[in-house]
């Protein structure tokens, strides 16, 4: 059950939905009774091809307008590995149900059309897959049937995306750029006999190759205690486990460890995981944990390695992806809501907007809107323990939320 | 002590972690139990989550009064083995005042009809966080939803208005009224449920194994005669054929699959065969091409 999460991402009418449909259909994932429903229904419309997006498109709002509001997950698998495709949508005004897609992605699919090249919605997704840190991104430039297979149209849109990736700060960004035909099925699955100048492999298997954990970066322990488990039964009279999933490396019986945010030590006493016991735990692991010492731990409190502290701090530098329709002011106050943790935020500063065609910063704006990218810096009620996003993306990232809405409004990067 | 190390599986772990968020988030959660095998892998889960203490809240059953025999008797032993605390709300309490009209003819399926008694249940006991065992891969309007999916206090889901989930953050704050529907295997598919169940050795009703029924066909389905709740045209044939059940809804929209699975082995080969999908049987799905984002709008789970 080792799944890699992918995203898409694109712009309108460059095909996502009909590379996902592709994908699913050459490797046979579509059953029976839901490719007859496509075909069905793309007859029923007129059209010359079977419309995948129907598959995709779960919402009548979204068939209605033929385009994507919402992010779909699909699910196949081939022999070697299984896979979740986050199909998300090209729109701009619907850029924060991308983000939503990509965040938990570990690689990212950006859909480019060969007739059109680099547009303004490539720089928007593919600067949003540098905030986000995911380390292998393909370049998949599409509908090159419709290009007589050009090499030339190829290495111009290749040149643009290398050239905007050189203007990035984040350089540990593994660009793979493929040429294909989601339609005809060029270089999807199948290598493509019309493009004997491509050296490289098809999309399918260099998805195959990926290995989820190897995407991730390496980070020091992280482990936020959700719950303390307290059974109060006669078999587990004293039994005070802390329960919660390691981020970033492993844990053993013995490690030396800090609670913060009291910063009292102690030592891992046993590692449960339902009704066994085990000597080590690994990264991405939901355990339960016992301390050697009877220390005070409770919700949002956290368990790290000695010597590998995350910085305990009331203010915090972020660069933030603004997501609700009410714009983010300077002076508004929000709750911040980071890992399990919250804490009540006000935003001190608005600094900058970013533009997401890396041609720089917008200084000192008045607010950020819908869709904006920009840095804030925030006070906190109290004291949060953190790390900055390039460090650990689980402990660097936190979501604003609206105190009058309830509405997750932000996603902020600490820096 | 052995050196062993644990690494679990990404699936189960991130359904765990959202277990415990739901209990660390919200006052009164519930989960919701059909006796089905996704309701039984979140049972497992849930015990996972918080052993060794015991799972911390009630399961819920809302019962059509059409479900299959073998799956009420399930029910009543595993929580009874697990020592918690079953709450069962009939449909036919909201038919017998009025509030649901039962359909009638050849589709006739209570099905619909169990969304009024969860939405009073749910305000006769206040629940604010309600776990199911939807997932994305069976059907195009959940692929749609979020793990944490609000629900305003009619129920109703706003498909186009959700909360953006970002990296595995949930956000469980609600307004007094409104209530999140949580689903910790929404990333699961129909494959991974059955290879848990066999990974896990999780016991399952007799349904999902092949057996021998006396069944008639309709609409290329195989429907179950046995049952008085499945409507059948007196020249309807009835034949004894060997068959399992994929999904375990209604009696009366649940079509059977020809099948020589009578383990949990050989259910597990069939699935990763089947050119069929899950809810493929399911009748309720093709009223129309939005029949199932039309019921979550109305607050089905």
């Amino acid at each position: 059950m080792n799944v890699l999460k992918i995203a898409t991402a694109g712009s309108v009418d460059d095909g996502k939905s009909t590379l996902i449909g592709r994908l699913l259909y050459d490797t046979k994932s579509l059953t029976d009774d839901k490719l007859e429903a496509i075909e069905e229904k793309s007859k029923q419309r007129g059209f010359d091809y079977l419309d995948f997006s129907l598959a995709t498109d779960g919402l009548v709002a979204e068939r209605e307008q033929g385009i994507t509001i919402d992010v779909a997950h699909i699910y196949f698998s081939t022999r070697k590995k299984s896979f979740i495709i986050a199909d998300t949508p090209g729109h701009i005004e619907y850029t924060r149900n991308m983000v939503t897609g990509a965040s938990t992605a570990q690689a990212s699919i950006v859909l480019i059309d060969a007739r059109n090249g680099v547009v303004e919605q490539t720089y928007r997704h593919f600067f949003i897959n540098n905030l986000l840190r995911i380390k292998d991104v393909v370049i998949a430039i599409n509908k090159m049937d419709l290009v007589d297979f050009s090499e030339e149209k190829y290495n111009i849109i290749k040149g643009e995306i290398e050239y905007l990736a050189s203007k990035s700060e984040y350089k540990n960004q593994n660009l793979t750029f493929i040429p294909l035909s989601a339609l005809k099925g060029d270089n999807v699955v199948s290598a493509s006999e019309n493009m004997p100048w491509y050296k490289g492999e098809t999309l399918m298997h260099h998805l195959e190759r990926l290995d989820a954990e190897d995407v991730q970066e390496e980070t020091q322990v992280r482990f936020p205690v959700q719950t303390v488990i307290r059974p109060k039964t006669e078999e587990y009279h004293d039994f005070r486990g802390y329960a919660g999933k390691i981020y970033g490396g492993d844990l053993e019986i013995g490690d030396e460890v800090s609670v913060l945010p009291s910063q009292t030590k102690s030592k891992i006493k046993s590692i449960h995981f339902f009704n066994e016991e085990f000597a080590k735990a690994k990264s991405g692991s939901s355990v339960t944990i016992t301390l050697e010492d009877n220390v005070n731990v409770s919700r949002g409190d956290m368990l790290v390695k000695v010597a590998e502290e995350p910085t305990i701090t009331k203010q915090i530098n972020a660069t933030i992806c603004w997501m609700d329709k009410e714009p983010l002011q300077a002076s508004q106050k929000y709750y911040i809501k980071h890992g399990v943790n919250d804490a009540q935020a006000k935003i001190t500063q608005l600094n900058t907007i970013i533009k997401t065609d890396f041609s720089g910063k917008i200084e000192n704006p008045s607010a950020l809107e819908l869709n904006q990218i920009g840095d804030i810096q925030l006070k906190l009620s109290k004291p949060l323990l953190v790390d900055a996003y390039n460090q650990n993306k689980s402990n660097g990232s936190f979501i604003l939320i609206n105190p009058k809405t309830n509405n997750t409004v932000g996603v902020g990067f600490i820096r | 002590m052995n050196q062993r190390t644990i690494q679990v599986d990404a699936l189960e772990s991130e359904a765990i972690f959202i277990f415990r968020e739901v209990v660390a988030q919200f006052e009164k959660p519930v989960l919701l139990f059909s006796g089905g095998k996704d309701s039984i892998t979140l049972v497992r889960l849930a015990q996972k989550a918080f052993y060794p203490a015991k799972i911390p809240f009630p399961l819920m059953h809302i019962d059509t009064g059409h479900n299959f025999p073998e799956t009420i008797e399930f029910r009543d032993r595993l929580t009874q083995e697990l020592g918690v605390e079953l709450i069962v709300r009939n449909v036919q309490d909201n038919i017998d005042n009025g509030t649901v009209k039962e359909e009638t003819g050849r589709y006739a399926s209570r099905n619909m009809l169990q969304t009024e008694t969860l939405l009073d249940a749910i305000e006769e006991f206040g629940f604010d966080a309600c776990i199911g065992g939807a997932r994305r891969d069976e059907e195009k309007a959940r692929a749609k939803e979020r793990i944490f999916s609000v629900r305003d206090d009619f129920g109703q889901w706003d498909e186009k208005n959700q909360r953006p989930e970002v990296f595995d953050m949930l956000n469980g704050k609600i307004d007094l009224g409104q209530n999140v529907r949580v689903f910790p295997i929404s990333n699961w598919t129909e494959l991974d449920v059955w290879s848990y169940i066999k990974k896990e050795n999780i016991e399952i009703p007799s349904i999902y194994f092949a057996h021998k029924r006396n069944t008639f066909l309709r609409d290329g389905l195989i429907w179950s005669a046995d049952d008085a709740v499945v409507f059948r045209d007196e020249e309807e044939e009835v034949v004894e054929r060997m068959v399992r059940f994929r999904t375990v809804g209604d009696m009366s929209c649940t079509a059977a699959v020809l099948s020589h699975a009578v383990d949990i082995a050989k259910v597990v080969e069939e699935i990763r065969d089947s050119s069929i999908s899950e809810r493929g049987a399911r009748i309720d799905d093709k009223r129309s091409e939005a029949a199932m984002e039309k019921r979550k709008q109305q607050g089905y789970f």
